[in-house]
């Protein structure tokens, strides 16, 4: 049962991942793509109806993590403490550039609205980034179950390390270039004309630095954290999870060049999650690793709650996840195709 | 009070105080947009419409306010109280973990569709409005079911380790605290909303624009007002101060300002608590009146706070007493003003009575003061405890979080939430000014997808 809740908190942190990743790509590819108020609009449109939703998966996985590993929720959330605090400052910024820009009609207004949009999505993608890299590099937890880290200490990742440092960068930079990437993607599948065409020339560059990234994080990783890869050598199936997700890449580009915009986007969907998957395997059975000594670890066993909890709290989430699949596949239905400004109000 | 738990206090406090203005609004507003579209639907009335489509831009915005401040909250637990959050996640997760799954999802995605409603039949509209009132009232309730766990713990046992696991998830969602409190939180948010919406029916009708709709808003506002007013008081209020007698007498005792046990206890009007001579200066006190509401009986013994030891008191009884006093008070006020405003509407007066709209448009901001002031008292009378009886305040902040940090987070909260209080005003009184139903030509110009 501590094994079921960690392959649903790994598809709810990969699904938040996919789906407000492409918001954050929307908004980091923004300014490049989208020049005229028109173009701004379209751009904005083709992700207004559904970022707030996708927002809500980080939201429901937090609270999934909270209940059924109290213990890694505590120890994270206090430990990550000034990230996550910029993190809740940043989406704060993201959420009202896309409802408050439209408001005002001033152009100084809009502009403010367009550089938050972009400057908080960019570093909301660097920052979960750096966040996934912390988690695979570890942490250092005391016996007591907890740690802090500070934003940076020597940018090593040795023994006392910070929130930042050369690997951990590493890993948001990648982030950065991947969710642009996806969500050039996106809008490519959402406009026409011009924005179209923009999108899919920043589209074709950012994919093939995103392959340039993966590969350095792929080779990064087993320098940083060896325990990662002993889960794949025991089974070695598993290496199809990340080899697979290379080659959905590769395909990506392939589709791109081709002109098949939906399978592009589709393509990248199945990358970033497979590559999340890929990590999370890796960790498992650890949520937290400590620096400090292995033993301090946080796993899915030590850290769980009882397991009256977690069988009781299975029987409501299968029902509660079907109906959240009914809402958002509705709504995507709802706004399906190239995003028109006609009827929007 | 070491100053990391000060602050920390101070974050949640502030954070969850500033927060709870959105949805106390968007919760009471979805009934009433319920209730407006309904109409709209029955009857294809385009008044109706045109008042529905004004109070869903306010519902929109003030929907997108509570969202991005009511993410601070749900990471706060394990930010600033991990140790609480390791404690008592077995059990409080539950009820958070299901107001993500159940409420958000369902808030967000049928919020997409009616922000960009122009595009979708009056019969689709209608079922979002119904999708966003049962998730916003979802939402009230799993929250809810969380903080009434901490103020009466139920269906939980003690591990091994010292830590709380919930042993009966229907006795969680059916703690008997939970009934009163719900019903009190739940009609308080109806009176938020009707007064806000009656207020801008006041000014509309006062300044001499939108006449048709500003006597829709009042008629909408003044019963929905007069009722969850009335309700207010009783029974919810009632079987709110009841259950605390029963289960918390000490809140009870220090915000009535009892402090020592009598017989006959009066119910202080006004007075100021005296920690010093343990008495109420300056009192106006109506005498047994405490006795004979909390036990229907004029000479019943009511406990003061003498009864009970001093580690257990509130630790800021003078705040919790004004806090009790305020909302009491308001909600008195509110009673009468929307009774009255209720009679006159009733005898076809109401929209002829110039200082009556004067009253309704300027009390406005009493049911958020009232609300905030009622909140108080729940949790500060929850003090010392984080969760009552089990943990105390002190033992459930995070260990390595140190005062410079939470200082440096409260700071910028401070901040952050000055600006969005800024921009929320701005926003609101631009919606207010554009007024209802001159919708389409100005704002298919200046409006695009996002806009609200």
């Amino acid at each position: 049962m501590e094994t079921a809740w960690f392959i649903i908190l790994t598809v709810m942190l990969a699904m938040y991942v996919v789906l407000d990743g492409f918001d954050f790509g929307v908004g980091m590819v923004y300014p490049f793509v989208a020049r005229t108020e028109t173009e701004r609009r379209t751009a904005l449109t083709s992700i207004g109806p559904v970022w707030n939703a996708n927002e809500v998966w980080l939201i429901a996985a937090a609270a999934v993590l909270f209940f059924a590993y109290p213990k890694a929720y505590a120890a994270g959330f206090s430990g990550f403490y000034l990230a996550l605090i910029l993190v809740l400052w940043l989406l704060i910024f993201r959420g009202l550039a896309l409802e408050l820009r439209t408001q005002v009609d001033h152009v100084l207004w809009r502009q403010a609205w367009d550089r938050a949009f972009t400057t908080s999505s960019l570093l909301l993608a660097m920052v979960f980034g750096t966040a996934l890299g912390n988690l695979i590099r570890g942490v250092p937890l005391n016996r007591e179950g907890y740690f802090f880290v500070p934003f940076w200490t020597d940018f090593q990742p040795g023994s006392d390390p910070g929130i930042l440092d050369w690997f951990t960068i590493l890993i948001g930079l990648t982030s950065v270039v991947i969710l642009a990437f996806h969500g050039a993607n996106y809008l490519v599948v959402k406009t026409e004309g011009v924005l179209y065409q923009r999108a899919v020339s920043i589209a074709w560059i950012l994919g093939w630095v995103s392959a340039g990234c993966t590969a350095l994080t792929v080779a990064a990783v087993p320098m940083v954290q060896p325990n990662l890869s002993l889960n794949f050598s025991r089974h070695p199936v598993v290496y199809l999870a990340p080899v697979i997700g290379v080659i959905v890449l590769g395909y990506s580009l392939y589709f791109r060049l081709r002109r098949r915009d939906i399978s592009a986007f589709v393509a990248s969907c199945i990358f970033i999650f497979l590559m999340l998957v890929s990590v999370m395997f890796g960790m498992y059975p650890y949520i937290l690793l400590s620096t400090t000594d292995l033993a301090f670890s946080l796993t899915v066993f030590n850290a769980a709650t009882d397991s009256y909890g977690l069988t009781s709290g299975i029987v409501w989430f299968v029902g509660g996840f079907l109906l959240i699949l009914v809402y958002q596949i509705y709504l995507y239905f709802q706004f399906r195709g190239k995003t028109r400004l006609d009827d929007a109000h | 009070m070491d100053s990391a738990l000060l602050y920390d206090r101070l974050q949640f406090a502030f954070t969850a105080t500033f927060h709870y203005l959105f949805p106390q609004l968007t919760m009471g507003l979805a009934l009433l947009l319920l209730y407006l579209r309904s109409r709209v639907l029955l009857t294809g009335d385009e008044h109706y419409e045109e008042v529905a489509d004004f109070w869903t831009k306010v519902f929109a915005i003030n929907f997108g306010f509570g969202v991005v401040t009511g993410i601070p909250l749900e990471f706060q637990f394990g930010t600033n109280w991990a140790r609480f959050s390791n404690y008592a996640g077995g059990v409080i997760g539950q009820t958070l973990a299901m107001e993500g799954t159940f409420a958000f999802f369902l808030e967000s995605s049928f919020l997409g569709i009616l922000l960009f409603r122009k595009r979708f039949s009056r019969r689709v509209q209608w079922f979002a409005t119904l999708m966003l009132f049962l998730g916003t009232w979802m939402s009230g309730y799993f929250i809810l079911a969380t903080n009434a766990w901490m103020q009466h713990p139920v269906a939980y046992q003690m591990g091994a380790d010292g830590r709380v696991f919930v042993t009966s998830l229907s006795g969680l969602l059916t703690n008997p605290w939970l009934f009163w409190q719900f019903a009190h939180n739940m009609t308080a948010t109806v009176v938020t909303a009707s007064s806000v919406v009656a207020a801008v029916g006041a000014y509309y009708l006062l300044s001499g624009q939108y006449l048709s709709h500003a006597k829709t808003f009042l008629c909408t506002g003044v019963v929905a007002g007069a009722i969850a007013s009335g309700l207010m008081i009783f029974p919810t209020g009632h079987g709110n101060a009841d259950q605390v007698f029963k289960y918390q007498p000490i809140k009870g005792a220090a915000f009535e300002g009892i402090f020592r046990t009598e017989r006959e206890a009066g119910l202080y009007l006004v007075g100021q608590p005296n920690l010093e001579t343990m008495t109420i200066d300056n009192p106006i006190e109506i005498p047994g009146a405490l006795s004979f509401l909390v036990y229907n009986d004029l000479y019943a013994k009511v406990q003061g706070l003498d009864a009970f030891p001093r580690d257990q008191w509130p630790d800021n009884i003078p705040l919790l007493y004004y806090a009790y006093h305020v909302m009491a008070g308001l909600g008195t006020i509110f009673a009468l003003l929307y009774g009255t405003a209720f009679l006159s509407l009733w005898r076809g007066r109401l929209f002829h009575m110039k200082w009556l709209m004067w009253w309704l448009m300027l009390c406005a901001p009493f049911p958020y003061i009232a609300t905030s002031a009622g909140w108080m008292t729940a949790e500060l009378g929850r003090q010392p405890w984080l969760v009552y009886g089990l943990l105390r305040t002190s033992h459930g902040t995070s260990p390595l979080v140190h005062s410079g940090n939470a200082l440096f987070t409260l700071i910028g909260f401070l901040g952050l939430y000055l600006l969005l209080g800024l921009l929320f005003v701005l926003l609101v009184s631009k919606v207010i000014r554009q007024g209802p139903g001159s919708s389409c030509a100005s704002e298919m110009r200046t409006h695009d997808g996002t806009s609200l």
